[in-house]
């Protein structure tokens, strides 16, 4: 028997147009607690996800090897009887069941005649609260505990299927300090009784508090693992970002002119949780043909500050200031917003930014429908016409304006959505992961439009987690975290290096 | 359908070289396809004049065709606009009764003008729809809920107005909204001239409509369909007209339910294709979320939807009230079944986004065939429920293998 509970061997993994993994070798020693460290879209994820079976063996190639034995899990249930188990960032309980109902969900205790033993189903959940020190009856509902409290009702579900492996996947991303702190403690807890921890981060004092080695992964490859007394923050970082910013972006000169927008102390709370602060005084402006960047980490409240400030589509007890040409102007609504000259591409377009059984001419005239108003009347060929344009100078890889979007790649639907917005004429457009999901060829052609915007006048703000992205293509970058401004940095100052640590800096408490 | 819509689109690139037979067909294909509705129309009338020996194609029973089933198709074009959007209304009979009651008190309890009555009515289903929309819209309640409460509170309101006994006895002015028909201005004749008048209009309409939209195509650049087909449509779609005309003017000339119904279609395709409101309900029925986050005013469209459902159950109530000269208790009963199943078999989806006012229209007239042509035949109520469920579930179904077959999303 090695020493070492998992080996993956040489594990590569593609998706249509996309390599997410190339040839990774993760070795984890047996009761130990290991990180893994990345950006987003580095591949961490999709690793874990080959690893307990969510893409199953045949859909990537290399070997996974568990307690000395290769092993070909087709389903999660496959890898959880094996003792690997892991936990998703976005806790995956059913809210209206009880505690106890969640731990034993496909697992419950049966008594006499196959019907469920509630006495057993309790007194079994208590015993494992007990074991992740969660004081709560196991009858309470789950949506009446907190994410943290979830979190440890999590793990007690992982104990109660014999875990030897747990993976979690940037537990404390939702968490506020003590349930970290308490978080972590039992990881190092269960670690005293055996159990093996893959646990995926962001923060870089957390994995300096609680593993005993590192693996960092970038754009899909596993960099290097260190030892925990080799661990410095420097040397994450620099495997993090990689030296090279490789000639992925066109050439952008900027002409910059007079401020166009300006918010002020910009705060919103959370929609249901009004007491929680979710973007925390936000000042930041953008000029004529500048390409501001905001970089912050997944929950860093990037989203939420920029839907909030396009008409109040996200958040409660939105307060600040907005100024455009210096002259305060008012964002209560959608239209509002879209009237005062702003546009805000989403994150997901699916969700939120196309209507995906409809053609690509009435999703480009969407918001500006009132453009083609003609005595009342909605003008179709002329909305044709305006279509076809858009088609042909943003390059929508389609045979006519009349396919439906639902049809396009993630590139060309992409080009859709941009088309709409730049359609409604704004002066500042505000791009929330305008690359997400988009191979590399789509990539360059969506920065070339950036790249025009910004020279036709207008003011782009890019929202983006990927900091070679940023670093390529904008004047400015502002970093986000834990929802406030922590730092600006005019694109000659600014590295990876310094940009990372602004993102993962903690507020004073 | 959508693979067939791409399929034509490369014709416009096409080099001549390639044979013209085929990129003729594909057109007449994908048309087909597209129209399967109207296909399946005139399939349902060709096996029930067959079956009835051409009983169903008699002059009269056209003219009843319309009559009998118009408080339907007008309840029809309500509701198709209200599932495109996402939402469904199960109190548009209940409504219909109600109203109508009211119309009795305002019309024969109190004596009031026709004119007023029929005014004064419709603002009250305008009323109706303003309180289900409040609730739909505003307060967040599913539209579902709400109109089930809201059949109901209608049915129970209804009674109230009738206080346990029906009312009859319009005037005759009021009679004509359900059973009067427009005949015999220019004396009499076998055939109606003024019927027939307004046929040859209808047709030239069309058609001076069809060219308009043909030469608006081309000048912008859309690729158009070949000559041939566009011109055998029209002549098909001319033949059809004619046919009906003639058919209504050698009976009792053109029914007043049928005007009501052509002037509500006009008004309302235009709506739903060419108005900004129309285009944000299938925004909204297509993606909620997108069409909010395009500056789309989710709400005051649900709302407006609501309160024209509203005025659009009231007028089926007082033609069907107008037909029978009586508003009774039993009115209505059901209306909304049929008008939800008109829009589904019209095409309309059940997530929303998808339907047009023609599709229910058609869903609704093959309803009627159904209907008039298994009484013909003597089919027994108990069947003719029987054989509309299952046209709705094989209609439904069909839609649904078909989105999956060119794999929709």
């Amino acid at each position: 028997m090695t020493t070492n509970i998992l080996e993956m061997r040489g594990i590569t993994k593609t998706f249509p147009g996309v390599k997410a993994l190339s040839d990774v070798t993760l070795d984890v020693s047996r009761g130990e607690v290991h990180a893994i460290c990345g950006e987003n879209g580095a591949g961490k994820s999709t690793l874990m996800k080959v690893l307990s079976g969510v893409y199953p063996h045949g859909t990537y190639t290399g070997d996974i090897v568990f307690e000395d034995e290769i092993v070909e899990f087709k389903s999660i249930s496959d890898s959880e009887a094996k003792g690997i188990v892991i936990i998703h960032q976005e806790l995956a309980l059913s809210p209206y069941l009880s505690i106890a109902e969640n731990i034993f969900l496909n697992n419950e205790q049966r008594g006499a005649f196959g019907l469920i033993d509630w006495n057993k189903t309790n007194s079994e959940a208590a015993k494992l609260l007990a074991r992740v020190g969660l004081r709560e009856n196991p009858t309470t509902r789950i949506m009446d505990i907190g994410v943290g409290k979830q979190q440890l009702v999590e793990i007690a579900k992982a104990l109660s299927k014999r875990v030897k492996l747990l993976i979690l996947d940037e537990p404390t991303a939702a968490l506020n300090d003590d349930d970290s702190d308490h978080l972590l403690d039992l990881i190092l807890h269960l670690k005293g009784q055996g159990i093996t921890s893959i646990i995926i981060s962001h923060k870089l004092n957390e994995i300096k508090k609680v593993s005993d080695a590192v693996t960092i992964i970038r754009d899909g490859r596993a960099i290097e693992t260190i030892a925990k007394v080799d661990v410095t923050e420097e040397r994450i970082i620099k495997d993090m970002v990689g030296r090279d910013l490789e000639h992925r972006y066109p050439d952008h000169t900027p002409d910059i002119g007079e401020e166009i927008l300006r918010v002020e102390d910009w705060t919103a709370f959370h929609p249901q949780d009004v007491t929680r602060m979710i973007v925390d005084h936000v000042n930041l402006s953008v000029r004529a043909g500048e390409i501001v960047g905001i970089a912050g980490l997944m929950g860093a409240g990037r989203t939420e500050f920029a839907m909030s400030l396009f008409g109040r589509s996200y958040g409660s007890r939105i307060t600040g200031k907005v100024f455009k040409h210096g002259t305060e102007i008012k964002t209560r609504t959608v239209t509002e917003a879209i009237d005062n000259g702003i546009a805000y591409a989403t994150e997901d377009r699916k969700t939120y930014g196309l209507n995906l059984i409809e053609d690509i001419k009435r999703n480009v005239s969407m918001a500006a429908l009132h453009r083609l108003v003609r005595k009342g009347l909605v003008n179709d060929n002329e909305e044709y016409q305006v279509a076809n344009e858009y088609r042909t100078s943003m390059n929508i890889k389609a045979p006519n304006v009349l396919v439906k979007t639902g049809k396009l790649s993630g590139g060309n639907q992409q080009k859709v959505v941009l088309s709409k917005w730049i359609y409604s004429n704004p002066d500042v457009l505000i791009l929330d992961e305008p690359t997400r999901g988009i191979d590399v060829g789509a990539k360059y052609e969506i920065y070339t439009i950036i790249n025009k915007l910004a020279a036709a006048g207008k003011g782009v703000i890019v929202i983006s987690s990927e900091l070679p992205e940023l670093l390529g293509i904008c004047d400015r970058i502002y970093t986000l975290a834990e929802g406030a401004i922590t730092g600006e940095f005019p694109i000659e100052t600014a590295t990876p290096e310094t940009l990372i640590k602004h993102m993962t800096m903690e507020k004073a408490r | 359908m959508s693979d067939q819509e791409t399929t034509p689109a490369t014709g416009g690139l096409v080099n001549p070289s390639e044979n013209k037979a085929t990129s003729w067909l594909s057109h007449v294909l994908a048309d087909l396809g597209k129209n399967g509705i109207f296909i399946a129309l005139v399939l349902v009338v060709v096996l029930f004049t067959v079956l009835t020996d051409g009983i169903l194609l008699r002059p009269q029973n056209i003219s009843n065709l319309i009559v009998q089933n118009g408080y339907i198709l007008v309840l029809a074009i309500g509701m198709v606009m209200v599932i495109v959007a996402g939402h469904i209304d199960l109190s548009v009979g209940s409504v219909a009764a109600f109203v109508g009651a009211c119309s009795g008190v305002f019309a024969v309890q109190w004596g009031l003008p026709w004119w007023l009555a029929i005014i004064m009515s419709l603002g009250i289903g305008a009323l109706v729809g303003v309180w289900q929309g409040f609730w739909i819209a505003y307060v967040g309640i599913p539209a579902f809920i709400v109109t089930l409460a809201g059949m109901l509170i209608f049915r129970g309101l209804a009674l109230v107005v009738l206080g346990n006994t029906n009312i009859g006895s319009f005037p005759a002015e009021y009679r004509a909204l359900g059973n009067g028909f427009l005949t015999d201005v220019f004396g009499e004749f076998d055939l109606d001239p003024l019927t027939l008048g307004v046929g040859l209009i209808a047709v030239i309409a069309l058609i001076v409509q069809q060219v308009r939209t043909r030469l608006g195509r081309s000048k912008y650049g859309q690729e158009v369909e070949p000559l041939v087909w566009f011109v055998t449509k029209l002549v098909l779609i001319t033949a059809a007209l004619g046919f009906f005309a003639y058919a209504l003017a050698s009976y009792k000339g053109i029914p007043v339910t049928l005007i009501v119904l052509a002037v509500l279609v006009l008004i309302y395709g235009v709506v739903m294709n060419r108005t900004v409101f129309g285009r944000h309900i299938y925004a909204i029925g297509g993606n909620r979320h997108a069409a909010e986050l395009s500056g789309i005013k989710n709400r005051k469209v649900d709302f407006y939807l609501f309160v024209n459902m509203g005025v659009l159950a009231a007028l089926a109530g007082l033609i069907f009230t107008a037909r029978l000269n009586l508003a009774g208790p039993k009115a209505g009963d059901g209306f909304e079944l049929e008008a939800i199943s008109a829009a589904f078999i019209g095409g309309a989806a059940v997530q929303g986004g998808i339907g047009t006012v023609g599709g229910a229209i058609i869903g609704g007239l093959i309803i009627g065939v159904l209907n008039n042509g298994m009484s013909i035949l003597g089919i027994g109520i108990e069947w003719q429920q029987a054989v509309k469920g299952l046209v709705l579930l094989l209609a439904v179904a069909f839609d649904v293998y078909n989105k999956r077959r060119s794999g929709g999303h």
